[in-house]
């Protein structure tokens, strides 16, 4: 008898009428957009926040390196002795005060600068400082040396490569970050999707364990019929909290930008300006057209079944392990010793995609840990947007699939045996033993 | 088809530890059937194997004269020791859950539903959910979920444990009930007294062996001494006490009596008609007690366990 659509639904229904489930799923896009709009709102406070900096220049040169910008103004204190110039700050109560030391030459102006503060000052103040009082003196050297400024600025040169494969498809800089953040998004989901809903199904399995249904239960089904059932539930139960969320996440974002307009449109000035720039600057434009272009360059049939594959299999290798750790334990505080070992290799993948695969693609270590098929579902499908041969795919997916029926058979020999074992706390020896009953 | 099930040979070994070592009971159709065993005897690990939970190392289980498969899921109904429910699913959903687990359609499910909780009088607790019910309220849905599928083997395991005397004898005689439609029951309990009370047949089973098994009043007649429990009313108590110690095998017995008796628990050696001692007492004096002693569950078990 083939009970598995029962138990789906089962698992389905009641993770879905679950009140915690429900109230997670409303509140938590609710949460995201409040947290981002409280950060927006702080750095706004933030931004506007007026800073008066005074420059005592002895030296006399200088001082015309400074020019307001934004929220910081400078102001020049002239012919005042420091102590006075340090009283005046204070009285002001301004942001701070930048002192240049009178020497003999550049080199040793440039050592005897300091900034005196109440508090100290933030560190994008003092690069900002920093790098015009650099430039400021780079120039005033070349000066020395007699180079003329104007040529100089005239020399200058940008150099934009553009690429293109040998099929002749064109490819640029943005494509590479367009690859990056679908492989990366890719990669990320399916690694939060495997914490959540993994635990999630732990936690399920040692419900069904605490309350001693589960005698019950098997003693109608076959163990790994109910582990599928379970997996398989909570899964489709997932996706329906990654769906309302994404509807819901939609739907807030856009009240709240109606409700705010105003506001969050002076939040994104900068950005606005520079898009209203870029857009009368025809150089951007043409990259605004990469971009567009970017996205046709993606493999996106390899991308979409790449990923539906290589999600559900790795996520069903995940969860699998997860049932089995739920059935090895009582209660969850006795899950810890062996979570580390299943969550080792999925950290490793997200950080071997993070870090490796955005260096080198297809270096030896990305291709490596693309095919080990713990790692590879993750690193795989962030690797596929920068284009992966198709035989490179096949393979890492049949290992993934060789793999994911044996940690399902492995599972369900723990869950098997595990399930009835009530009040020990097994040890890994113990579960080896379990597989050969 | 005289016995529904039978265990013929059945071994599991667990590692190094053996659970059962080439256990075999036949279970006759339409008995109440007790299986008894000191803790971690192997009972649990022998219904398990009834139920498919747990694969057999060797042997056959034949029921109904077929080897075991998973169509014999819906014929056999088991309650755990080990029972519980769902705690935040509604009564209802829960027992119709388990019901089409056990085979049912959904239609059908509900209708006999209907029928068990009208006939136990818990039909207001549909919509609950078990967490709000008490331990014996769960228990009774468990029992219902049990034999809701109509199976022909009903087993047991420990079914009174968890309720008050009256829904005990209100399980006990659905149970009695269930055996008259023609189901075979299964018992498998540390209480005696009701095995006592309701088991034709019992197997007992100690350090994965079984021991002894067979009709419970084959089994006492075969564990019966021969004991007479007598009480006399007589002038000369301790000459009549004397010769009596002379002719048999005799004991002191104590139980309660009106008058002064002697009382005297006596052995008949082989041969020895329980008539012709009467015959004797009643020469003596005034008999106001004459009774077998028939050994008890308890004592069978407790003396089996012991020379084992």
């Amino acid at each position: 008898m083939n009970h598995l659509p029962l138990i789906i639904k089962r698992e389905y229904l009641t993770k879905v009428k679950n009140k915690s489930f429900i109230v997670m799923t409303i509140l938590s896009p609710m949460i995201a957009i409040a947290l981002i709009l409280v950060v927006a709102y702080l750095s706004e406070l933030n931004n506007d926040k007026h800073r008066t900096i005074n420059i005592l220049d002895e030296t006399g040169i200088v001082q015309d390196a400074f020019k307001n910008e934004g929220n910081v103004s400078y102001n020049d204190l002239k012919n005042m002795s420091l102590k006075d110039a340090k009283e005046l700050v204070k009285l002001t109560e301004s942001y701070g005060l930048l002192y240049i030391q009178r020497e003999d030459n550049l080199d040793s102006i440039s050592n005897h600068i300091k900034f005196y503060s109440e508090e100290s000052p933030s560190l994008s103040v003092i690069s900002n400082l920093e790098s015009m009082i650099e430039k400021k003196i780079e120039n005033l050297k070349l000066q020395e040396k007699g180079v003329d400024l104007d040529m100089l600025q005239a020399a200058k040169t940008n150099i934009n490569i553009s690429q293109e494969s040998f099929e002749g498809e064109k490819t640029s800089k943005i494509d590479s970050v367009i690859k990056l953040a679908f492989g990366g998004a890719a990669g990320y989901l399916l690694f939060m999707f495997i914490i959540i809903y993994g635990n999630m199904i732990m936690r399920s399995v040692i419900e069904e364990k605490t309350s001693r249904i589960i005698e019950v239960i098997i003693s109608s089904v076959k163990p790994m019929q109910l582990m599928l059932g379970k997996i398989i539930g909570t899964s489709l139960a997932g996706i329906t909290q990654f769906v309302i969320w994404i509807f819901l996440g939609g739907i807030i974002m856009s009240i709240v930008s109606a409700v705010f307009g105003i506001n969050m449109a002076q939040l994104q000035s900068p950005q606005e300006d520079m898009v209203k720039q870029a857009m009368e600057n025809p150089e951007v434009n043409m990259q605004i057209q990469d971009v567009i272009a970017a996205f046709y360059h993606l493999p996106i049939a390899n991308l979409i079944i790449a990923f539906i594959l290589f999600f559900i299999c790795g996520y069903l290798l995940y969860s699998s392990l997860y049932a089995a750790i739920g059935a090895a334990v009582d209660n969850e505080t006795d899950t810890q010793q062996f979570m580390l070992p299943v969550l080792m290799p999925l950290i490793l993948a997200v950080y071997i995609g993070f870090f490796t695969v955005i260096e080198d693609p297809h270096g030896a270590v990305s291709t490596v840990f693309s095919f080990i098929p713990f790692t590879s579902p993750v690193v795989m499908l962030m690797r596929i947007p920068f284009g992966v041969p198709i035989w490179q795919q096949l393979v890492s997916l049949l290992l993934l699939i060789g793999t994911f029926i044996f940690t399902v058979w492995f599972a369900a020999k723990i869950y098997r045996v595990g399930i009835l074992m009530y009040g020990k706390k097994p040890s890994y020896k113990e579960l080896i033993k379990w597989i050969k009953y | 088809m005289s016995n529904i099930l039978e265990v013929q040979n059945v071994s599991k070994s667990f590692g190094s530890f053996t659970a059962l070592n080439k256990a075999s009971i036949s279970v006759p159709k339409g008995s109440i059937y007790g299986l008894l065993g000191p803790n971690g005897a192997g009972k649990t690990t022998l219904i398990r194997i009834v139920n498919q939970i747990t694969m057999p190392d060797s042997g056959v289980v034949l029921l109904d004269g077929q080897p075991l498969s998973p169509l014999h899921i819906k014929d056999i109904g088991y309650l755990p020791e080990e029972r519980g429910l769902y705690k935040s699913m509604k009564v209802g959903e829960q027992a119709l859950y388990l019901a089409q687990l056990k085979g049912l359609s959904h239609k059908e499910a509900k209708a006999r539903l209907k029928y068990w909780f009208d006939r136990l009088e818990i039909g207001d607790w549909w919509n609950k959910k078990i967490q709000e019910l008490s331990k014996g309220m769960a228990q009774k849905i468990q029992f219902v979920v049990t034999v809701l599928h109509q199976p022909k083997l009903l087993i047991f395991d420990e079914p009174f444990s968890g309720f008050d005397p009256i829904n005990a004898n209100l399980i006990k005689d659905e149970i009695l009930k269930l055996r008259e439609d023609g189901a075979t029951v299964i018992f498998s309990t540390h209480r005696m007294e009701s095995v006592e009370e309701l088991c034709d047949d019992i197997a007992l089973i100690h350090k994965s062996n079984k021991i002894l098994d067979g009709k419970l009043v084959d089994i006492k007649r075969q564990y019966k001494t021969n004991t007479f429990e007598i009480g006399i009313l007589t002038n000369q108590k301790s000459s009549l006490e004397l010769e009596l110690s002379k002719k048999f095998q005799t004991s002191a017995a104590s139980f309660k009596t009106l008058g002064d008796e002697l009382k005297l628990n006596i052995k008949l050696s082989e041969g020895e008609k329980p008539n012709d001692l009467l015959a004797y007492l009643c020469n003596q004096g005034e008999v106001s007690h004459f009774v077998e002693l028939i050994p008890s569950v308890n004592d069978i078990f407790i003396q089996t366990v012991k020379n084992n």
